[in-house]
Order: C-alpha cells, then sequence, then structure tokens
C-alpha cells in the first residue's frame, strides 16, 4: 500500500498549495499519482464484483450441465462456431485498440487516442451487429428460453393426472383435456413461427377419445393403459409428421451454410427440456451484451472527453479505468465462448 | 514499480503498442487453437471432459494474458492483481463446492434421454397419425 502513502515531501510543507493544483485534482488528494492509484483500486474493486456477478451464473451454468450433459450437447448445435469465432476476434482487437488508446493517452497522443476510442467503438458496434444477427436467427428458429421454446409451453398442459379412476369421471377428464387443447391451440397459433393449421377437429363428435386439435393428440387407449404421469410432446406422438411440409425452416439459413441438423420440433432425439440450454444462452449472452452496450457508451463519453480536450498526460485516469471495464467484457467473453459454442 | 513509472504525473504504464499487437495476434491464435481442440474427440480416451478442460485452460491463459498486458496488472502493484485473482478464486470456490453437491446427487438424476424415459415413452401407444 505505500503507493497511497503521504509523500513526505509533498505533507505539510505547504498547506497553501491549493492553488497549484491542476483541474483534475480533487482537493482531498495529496497528488495525481494518488488520486489515480486509488480510482484504479475502485475500479478494480468494481471489477470483482462484476466477475463475482457473472460467477453466480457460471454456478448455474455449472450445475445445469452437470446434471444434464445431453441438454447442452444437444444446444450448443445450434449455435454458430463462425458467429461466435468472429465476435472473440472482434472482441480481441477492440481490446487491443482500447489499450493502444490507453498507451497514446499516457504519451499524450490526442490523435491516436481519438482513433483507437473510435476503432473501439466500431468494435463495439460490430459486437452487437453479430449479435442481433445471432439472436434473430435464435428467435425465427424458435429457439428462445423457457417456456417459449417452441411446444414446450403446451407441455404444462399436458401432463395427464392419469392415475385418477377415470372410469368415475372420464367426461370430467376428457372436458378437462379438451380445456388444455384449446389453450394449447390457442398459444401455438398465436406463435409466428409455428403457422399450424386452425384447430379443425370437431371434439363434440368424438367426445371421450378426447381428441383435441392438432398437435396434441391423446386417444383413450392412452388414458387407460399408461399408468403414470408423463407428458406428451407432439414429437412422441408422431403428429409432427403431419407437420413437416410446415415447419420449413431452412429459409433461414444461409445459403452456402453446412448442411443444418434436423429441425428440433422434428428432431426424435432431442432430449426434454432443452429449452435450459437457452435459457442460460440468453441469460448470459445477455448479460454480456448489456455490457457491452454500457461499455460502448463508455468508450463514447471517453470520445467526447478526449474531443474536448480534457485529457494530457498528467491525467488521463477515466481512460485508463474505462479501457479497464472494456477489457472485463472481453475477459467475461473469452469464457462464454468456448461454454456455449465449442463444448 | 516505480522504475516502470513513465515519468509523467499519472502514474499509469505505458505499453507500448508493438507489445499490444503480438499480444492480439496470440490471443487470436489462442481463439484458432480453441476452436480447434473443441473438435477433437477424446471419446475413444473415455475423457469427454477432456474437451471442456481444455477449453477452459486456454480460456485461463488468455484471460490471464488480457489480464497482465491489456490490463497492465505485470506492471501494477500487486494487490490489484491479488483482488482480480481472488474473484477469480472465490467464484471457483463456489463452483466446486456446487459441482460437489451436483456429483452426489448425480445418481438419482434421470437423464432425459435416458433409457428409463424412453421405456416410459415406448409404454405409451401410439396415437392414429391423422385425426381429420
Amino acid at each position: 500500500m505505500s503507493q497511497l502513502e503521504i509523500q513526505p515531501d509533498s505533507h505539510g510543507t505547504d498547506h497553501g498549495h491549493d492553488h497549484d493544483h491542476p483541474d483534475h485534482l480533487g482537493h482531498h488528494w495529496e497528488n495525481s499519482k494518488q488520486q489515480f492509484e486509488a480510482g484504479k483500486l475502485g475500479m478494480w474493486l468494481f471489477l470483482a464484483t462484476e466477475v463475482l456477478l457473472f460467477g453466480g451464473l457460471f454456478v448455474a451454468y455449472s450445475v445445469w450441465r452437470g446434471n444434464h450433459p445431453e441438454i447442452f450437447q444437444y444446444g450448443s448445435q445450434f449455435l454458430d462456431t463462425f458467429w461466435g469465432a468472429l465476435n472473440t476476434g472482434v472482441l480481441l482487437v477492440s481490446s487491443m485498440t482500447m489499450a493502444m488508446a490507453v498507451t497514446f493517452a499516457a504519451r499524450g497522443n490526442r490523435k491516436g487516442i481519438v482513433i483507437c476510442l473510435v476503432l473501439t467503438l466500431m468494435g463495439a458496434a460490430g459486437f452487437m451487429v453479430i449479435k442481433y444477427i445471432e439472436y434473430s436467427h435464435k428467435f425465427h428458429e424458435g429457439f428462445l428460453p423457457g417456456f417459449s421454446f417452441y411446444e414446450e409451453p403446451s407441455a404444462s398442459h399436458l401432463w395427464l393426472p392419469l392415475e385418477q379412476e377415470h372410469d368415475q369421471d372420464v367426461a370430467h377428464s376428457t372436458l378437462e383435456t379438451e380445456a388444455h387443447n384449446t389453450a394449447f391451440a390457442h398459444e401455438t397459433t398465436a406463435r409466428d413461427e409455428m403457422p399450424l393449421p386452425p384447430p379443425t377437429a370437431e371434439p363434440s363428435v368424438v367426445p371421450a377419445a378426447g381428441t383435441g386439435p392438432e398437435g396434441l393428440t391423446t386417444n383413450e387407449l392412452a388414458l387407460e393403459t399408461a399408468e403414470f404421469a408423463v407428458f406428451l410432446p407432439p414429437s412422441v406422438i408422431g403428429n409432427l409428421e403431419n407437420q413437416g411440409p410446415e415447419l420449413d425452416f431452412a429459409e433461414h439459413h444461409e445459403p452456402g451454410e453446412e448442411p443444418h441438423l434436423p429441425h428440433p420440433l422434428q428432431d426424435p432425439d432431442r432430449p426434454p427440456n432443452a429449452q435450459k440450454f437457452f435459457t442460460i444462452y440468453f441469460l448470459m449472452t445477455g448479460l454480456h451484451g448489456i455490457h457491452v452496450i454500457i461499455g460502448g457508451f463508455v468508450i463514447l463519453w471517453l470520445l467526447l472527453l478526449t474531443l474536448r480536450g480534457r485529457f494530457s498526460r498528467g491525467y488521463y485516469t477515466p481512460v485508463d479505468l474505462g479501457g479497464l471495464y472494456w477489457h472485463i467484457v472481453d475477459v467475461i467473453w473469452i469464457f462464454l465462448f468456448p461454454l456455449f459454442y465449442l463444448i | 514499480m516505480s522504475e516502470h513509472h513513465d515519468g509523467h504525473d499519472s502514474g499509469g504504464h505505458a505499453v507500448s503498442h508493438k507489445m499490444l499487437v503480438i499480444t492480439c495476434i496470440a490471443l487470436l491464435f489462442l481463439t484458432g487453437v480453441t476452436v480447434w481442440a473443441s473438435k477433437l474427440d477424446f471419446n475413444e480416451l473415455q475423457f469427454p471432459e477432456l474437451n471442456i478442460i481444455i477449453a477452459i485452460g486456454i480460456a485461463v491463459v488468455k484471460v490471464s494474458i488480457v489480464g497482465l498486458i491489456f490490463m497492465h496488472l505485470r506492471w501494477d502493484r500487486q494487490f490489484t492483481a491479488f483482488v482480480f485473482v481472488a474473484s477469480f478464486v472465490l467464484v471457483g470456490l463456489f463452483i466446486s463446492f456446487a459441482m460437489m453437491d451436483t456429483k452426489e446427487y448425480q445418481p438419482e438424476v434421470i437423464q432425459a434421454n435416458s433409457e428409463q424415459v424412453q421405456q416410459m415413452i415406448d409404454a405409451l401407444p401410439a396415437a392414429p397419425k391423422s385425426e381429420h
């Protein structure tokens, strides 16, 4: 901590030295170096809390992956390594230009700072553009977190209390199933990306069979023979073959791309709860994206201050500390990239 | 640290542009290595987790380089590095304890694509394919 100690030669000798202070120096600091070191320590403590903030999400990732590795292996196939690697490169290069800006600042080269900050800002914008491309792909293809993922929301309607004595209240359970079917149909048709045909089946014609609209079929046989509660995703029941032609998502892929994987809705190997991967993916990359946006504004602010001539060889603390923030964004992404895109 | 002091008032260290460019190239190279290493198949060794270990290992190396050069930790006070490293160590502790717990209960977790689940699904009668 010796750096923070008051230097003996400046202590107590000239209390009337306030008028000698440079503009940037707060009156409660002995000298610029002390001010800089204190500010830097504060920034590093903040960065440590940032690491801890993301740490909580990394713990969630680890536990989920530890419990269900197959979901992560399955989900990461749908992330494009090319875009992820490109974004890593963009962030690394922008980190370099940011560090260059700090070097220029230390040498008092204002033009250099401006050029490097503009380049860094372009890196931040480029990262977000690539992120936008990636996210819109995911949105188009229905890779949404949690309950928004495909037909998984309907899965909550598909839990069948099969252990009940359905002889007594078969009519009741049929009504219940119909209600669920209707709810399912509303949810499904509301979704643009799932252009299911409108519910045309007439439940009143075959009431006992509990046959609902497309996407959900439970017949009486299922009710009689199944002995446990299990949710019935349409992919299991086999309705999806009928919808195959309408689920042509190939148009969302760029031409020349690798032959794409079977669409999850048609993929019999899709593990249940595959949406968990996209939940944690959007949580972590989303929080990181917010940090990139904040970092972009910080860089913009630094740019404006530089253009106003606020920095000099003697004072460029904001450039240095803003740079540290930008580097921590890079550090987080260095971990996120392999965890989601590669393994 | 004072011998690295550039002579100006503020106290930061000016890293040469050449070193920054070299660092960046090294980081980009390591990114390529990570992508390449993730495609290696260790199933023959019965050790598929090796991919994860390699990826995290390279990420730690990359983060160390970013911290040491871009973030000036190499020239900074050791206490700064202590703060930074400590945050990672604490996250590591958190993950380790959480994973110990996860591993403890792992035998009780039904894997989503397990035979058990498959048998449950198979036990269901096939539904008629077209109802309308």
